[in-house]
């Protein structure tokens, strides 16, 4: 057992932060407020190599480790989870799935440059009609010989008008069900793509979400990944990856939330005594304090197991849940503790508590993971 | 031209101050280490030189005096972006002891860059006494640092305005805030580069140590804040005139 | 045996940190039992070099050559040096400012003394040699000890009282050896701001922060800052903002200041912009945020929107001075 970080992992949490706290928060209540997309910022990130982070050095990537992922996600989101999202999208679901499964043509042709973050890719699963049910693919991708026609609607894609790489999941043997699911790399660009409007979200406004059409698309056969049918697990296998940068980014929502309650509680004072002194809310503190940490050590544990080459599956499903759930808990407490102020917008832990709620929701519920976990303890 | 950047390791400048041993030592129970904000900002420049310069900048060094826990320090300027460091292996006692270590090892260099205080002791010292340990020209309050045509140009900051000046190389700058606009954030492939470039160690020297800390004392607690209502600023007048004798 | 102090001058003059500086030799002068010299470069007037003599020099070395008109680092601290051998000095005082920390390092490796900079006291004990200076970019005080026959010491503005004497003095023209190779640096161009209050000279200070909202609401700060004399300063956001300019900038890694009276207008006080003005000896602050760590720091405070309460603040100073008057 060993819970000290190396000298790089300090290094890129430091860099996330100073990154973070210096720029992040310049424009972040403005830009959630406009619903407006951090171009200079994603620009940025990338330059620093924040949006190819695990990617092998020989694709261009950062070649860090999934510890280092998480440090650097929570630190970004403790100040924007927007920008948090569009990181988390892009290194572990779009990269990390093209590195895994994709050929050397792709590596070179797609990875490359959105492991430079010259790209920025999308990750085109949910439907409609399948949100978490994922087995239930609409979207159809007929086979023509050398090249796929792909007919359907995607919903809720983050970073679709930014996109110009998508990773598209669609059917092409309904009578397979699942096992009749394909996923391909599709330009943006490609005849037949339109996007629906940008959609007006809760929280997460300046990441940029919206469904996407697909009327007779083609894309080439060289552009489908892995075997004939290979797409579901591709899908599964993906999301349990992602699930640790959406639960750090969980944890973020809720240490930043906890921060902000920490300082506040130090500073305001109500009937002659700063609010740290009254017991109702230093035993808030302390309850919340309790969870951010709890929820800290799963997702590293997760990560650690990811690193270490172990299933991780399991651990990164509880990391994702717990993560989730407590930075709803959280930031609602951050705005109890500030009262009023915690209600208008100046003081970020409303943004936060809208935040977290997404969290909840996004890259399978905190049901779903439910199901995932009891499935993995309850199996014969 | 070779430049090299003189860097201290000091506590991160939020840094709760509090010392031990009958208050004769700085406690360092908890601190957070980083490189000293202005010698950052000189590394940054020399940076955005050798970026801009072409071939005209060969390397950059950073070097430090201390013991090996000052390591990750100096591995964070090489992430920042320093081709190599030196560690010179000993305690820095006093600005003359350290500035007869660093000596040694500048003399190599065209230009040497020192940030204009450290924010632990705040000696704005070591800079100027390797210039006179070199014997080379020294520029202090260096505000801006150019090279046109091989030919340096420095801005220093004076009372009232700032003079521009060339220097003959080799020569010392000690920089202040403006050098550089913020210091620079290594990325992904820099940390990861950090531990692959050389971090040479360099015994110390002989030197003299003329100075010695004999006790530290933290400011005396302040009285609180007098508050006066907004809808009586006439009454702020008046204690500034009548109590404080001020205006 | 003597103190020697090295007092800079602006085109010919002398200021208060001047006075000061001998003020303060003299005191440590008399416990050493000795006399205070001071040495000044550059061209200065008999007149204005008999003014130090009302602080208790006895003897002025005047350096005045054409090639030391402007500050070189080099040669300086090889005049300084030289005269220091020469009086036979064992303690040698500069101010802290960017001369003193130029020079004053430089002086300290030729005479192999021990250097202690940012000092606002006299020293505690003369044997051994023992002062304070700050440190933690005043979070804090250590007691420095000297080990150095010859100690230097370079002294913060503001922070030692006039002490006036009645004393001869005497100007000694001194021709030092100093030759055109020893100038290695050159200076091409001088952009001075004139006719403004320097920032570090003034005993009043107006500052303002964030809490400004936008660089044309300056107008009313200007206005307190020319009724009470004092100098405009702003925090580290509104100069990376550029909202005015970098050499306005007070705290950590800005300028460190102590005037008499410091106006903290919209500026919350992070600590690293306390570190640059904890010193002043008063600090009025007006902010929104009641809980804003400047009111920690402040001696006077208002809650309140700036914006509203500069106006009203200006006219109520013009109202008591017009009662004065």
């Amino acid at each position: 057992m060993n819970f000290e970080f190396t000298e790089e992992q300090l290094m890129i949490r430091k860099a996330a932060k100073d990154y973070a706290e210096r720029e992040l928060i310049q424009d972040v209540l403005e830009r959630d407020a406009k619903a407006e997309y951090p171009t200079r910022h994603v620009k940025n990130l990338a330059e620093l190599g924040f949006m190819g982070m695990l990617v092998d050095h020989k694709y261009d990537g950062g070649g860090m480790d999934a510890v280092s992922y998480v440090l650097a996600m929570e630190e970004i989101s403790k100040i924007d989870s927007s920008l948090g999202v569009i990181i988390s999208v892009n290194n572990s679901l779009v990269c990390y799935g093209i590195e895994k499964y994709g050929t050397e043509e792709q590596k070179e042709k797609y990875l490359k440059p959105l492991a430079r973050g010259e790209k920025i890719g999308a990750f085109l699963l949910s439907e409609p009609e399948a949100g978490s049910d994922a087995t239930s693919q609409k979207t159809t991708a007929k086979d023509k010989g050398d090249h796929y026609i792909i007919n359907g609607v995607k919903n809720w894609i983050t970073s679709a008008n930014t996109a110009s790489t998508y990773v598209v999941a669609a059917q092409t043997y309904p009578e397979k069900r699942h096992h009749g699911i394909n996923v391909f790399i599709v330009d943006r660009n490609s005849q037949g793509i339109s996007l629906g409007p940008h959609e007006d979200k809760m929280g997460m406004r300046s990441s940029d979400t919206h469904s996407v059409m697909f009327t007779d698309v083609k894309v080439p056969k060289e552009n489908r990944i892995g075997d004939d049918g290979f797409g579901f697990t591709f899908a599964m296998k993906t999301l349990e990856a992602g699930r640790i940068g959406i639960a750090a980014q969980a944890v973020g929502i809720a240490a930043g939330a906890l921060d902000r309650a920490i300082q506040y509680s130090k500073e305001r004072k109500a009937f002659g005594k700063v609010l740290a002194k009254h017991q109702a809310i230093a035993f808030k503190i302390s309850d919340m304090a309790v969870k951010v940490e709890n929820a800290r050590n799963l997702c590293l544990k997760a990560a650690w197991l990811k690193d270490q080459g172990k299933p991780f599956g399991l651990a990164s499903a509880m990391a994702k849940q717990y993560a989730a759930d407590i930075a709803m808990e959280v930031t609602t407490e951050a705005v109890q503790i500030f009262g009023g102020y915690g209600y208008v917008k100046e003081y970020h832990v409303e943004r936060l508590m809208r935040e977290a709620k997404l969290t909840q929701i996004y890259e399978g519920t905190s049901e779903i993971q439910k199901i995932v976990i009891s499935r993995a303890l309850l199996k014969d | 031209m070779k430049i090299l950047v003189c860097i201290s390791n000091v506590p991160d400048t939020t840094t709760k101050i509090r010392f031990k041993d009958d208050n004769t030592a700085f406690d360092t129970t908890g601190v957070q280490w980083i490189i000293n904000p202005w010698d950052e900002l000189a590394l940054t420049r020399a940076i955005e030189l050798k970026e801009t310069s072409g071939e005209a900048i060969e390397k950059i060094t950073v070097v430090s005096v201390g013991p090996k826990t000052a390591e990750p320090t100096i591995r964070k300027a090489l992430a920042i972006g320093a081709d190599d460091a030196i560690r010179i292996d000993a305690e820095p006692k006093d600005a003359y002891f350290v500035a007869a270590q660093l000596a040694v090892v500048a003399k190599d260099y065209d230009i040497v860059l020192n940030g204009i205080e450290a924010c632990d002791y705040n000696g704005s010292a070591v800079g100027g006494m390797l210039s006179e340990f070199l014997e080379y020209p020294s520029v202090s309050a260096v505000s801006k640092l150019e090279i046109e045509n091989g030919e340096i140009k420095v801005s220093r900051e004076i009372d009232g305005g700032t003079e521009v000046l060339t220097t003959q190389l080799p020569f010392v700058a000690i920089v202040q805030k403006g050098i550089a606009k913020e210091p620079r954030i290594p990325s992904m492939r820099g940390i990861m580069m950090a531990r692959k470039k050389p971090l040479n160690i360099v015994e110390a020297v002989e030197a003299e140590v003329l100075t010695e800390f004999e006790s530290f004392e933290l400011p005396p607690a302040k009285a609180a804040c007098k508050m006066v209502d907004a809808e009586n600023v006439k009454e702020l007048v008046d204690l500034l005139h009548n109590e404080a004798k001020v205006i | 045996m003597s103190v020697l102090v090295y007092t800079e001058n602006w085109d010919g003059k002398f200021k208060k940190v001047s006075f000061e500086l001998v003020s303060y030799a003299n005191e440590i002068a008399k416990k050493l039992n000795t006399e205070t010299v001071v040495v000044s470069i550059g061209d200065v007037a008999k007149d204005e070099l008999k003014k130090l003599g009302g602080y208790g020099a006895v003897k002025i070395i005047n350096v005045n050559d054409e090639k030391l008109k402007t500050l070189a680092n080099q040669p300086y601290a090889k005049v300084i040096s030289q005269v220091a051998e020469k009086e036979d000095a064992k303690v040698v005082i500069f101010a802290h400012n960017n001369t003193g920390k130029a020079v004053a390092p430089r002086v300290s490796v030729k005479l192999k003394a021990g250097l202690v900079t940012g000092v606002a006291s006299l020293p505690s004990n003369y044997d051994p040699f023992t002062v304070s200076k700050k440190a933690f970019t005043g979070k804090a005080f250590a007691n420095v000890k000297v080990n150095s026959d010859v100690k230097i010491i370079t002294l913060f503005q503001n922070s030692f009282k006039l002490i006036e004497t009645d004393n001869k003095v005497n100007i000694e023209d001194f021709n030092v050896e100093i030759a055109d190779g020893d100038f290695k640096t050159k200076v091409e161009q001088v952009n001075k701001v004139t006719g403004k209050l320097l920032l570090t000279d003034a005993e009043i200070v107006v500052s303002g922060g964030r809490g400004m909202k936008s660089p044309e609401n300056w107008g009313p700060l200007e206005e307190l800052a020319e009724l009470l004399g004092a100098a405009t300063a702003c925090s580290r956001p509104v100069s990376d903002e550029e909202w005015r300019s970098h050499d306005e900038h007070v705290g950590q890694t800005g300028k460190i200041i102590a005037p008499n009276l410091y106006f903290a207008l919209g500026i919350s006080g992070a600590i690293q912009h306390l570190g640059g003005v904890s010193s002043s000896k008063h600090i009025v602050a007006i902010n929104t945020d009641k809980d804003a760590p400047i009111f920690e720091a402040a001696d006077y405070g208002i809650v309140g929107d700036v914006q509203k309460i500069l106006p009203e603040l200006n006219a109520a100073i013009k109202e008591m001075k017009e009662a004065e008057n």
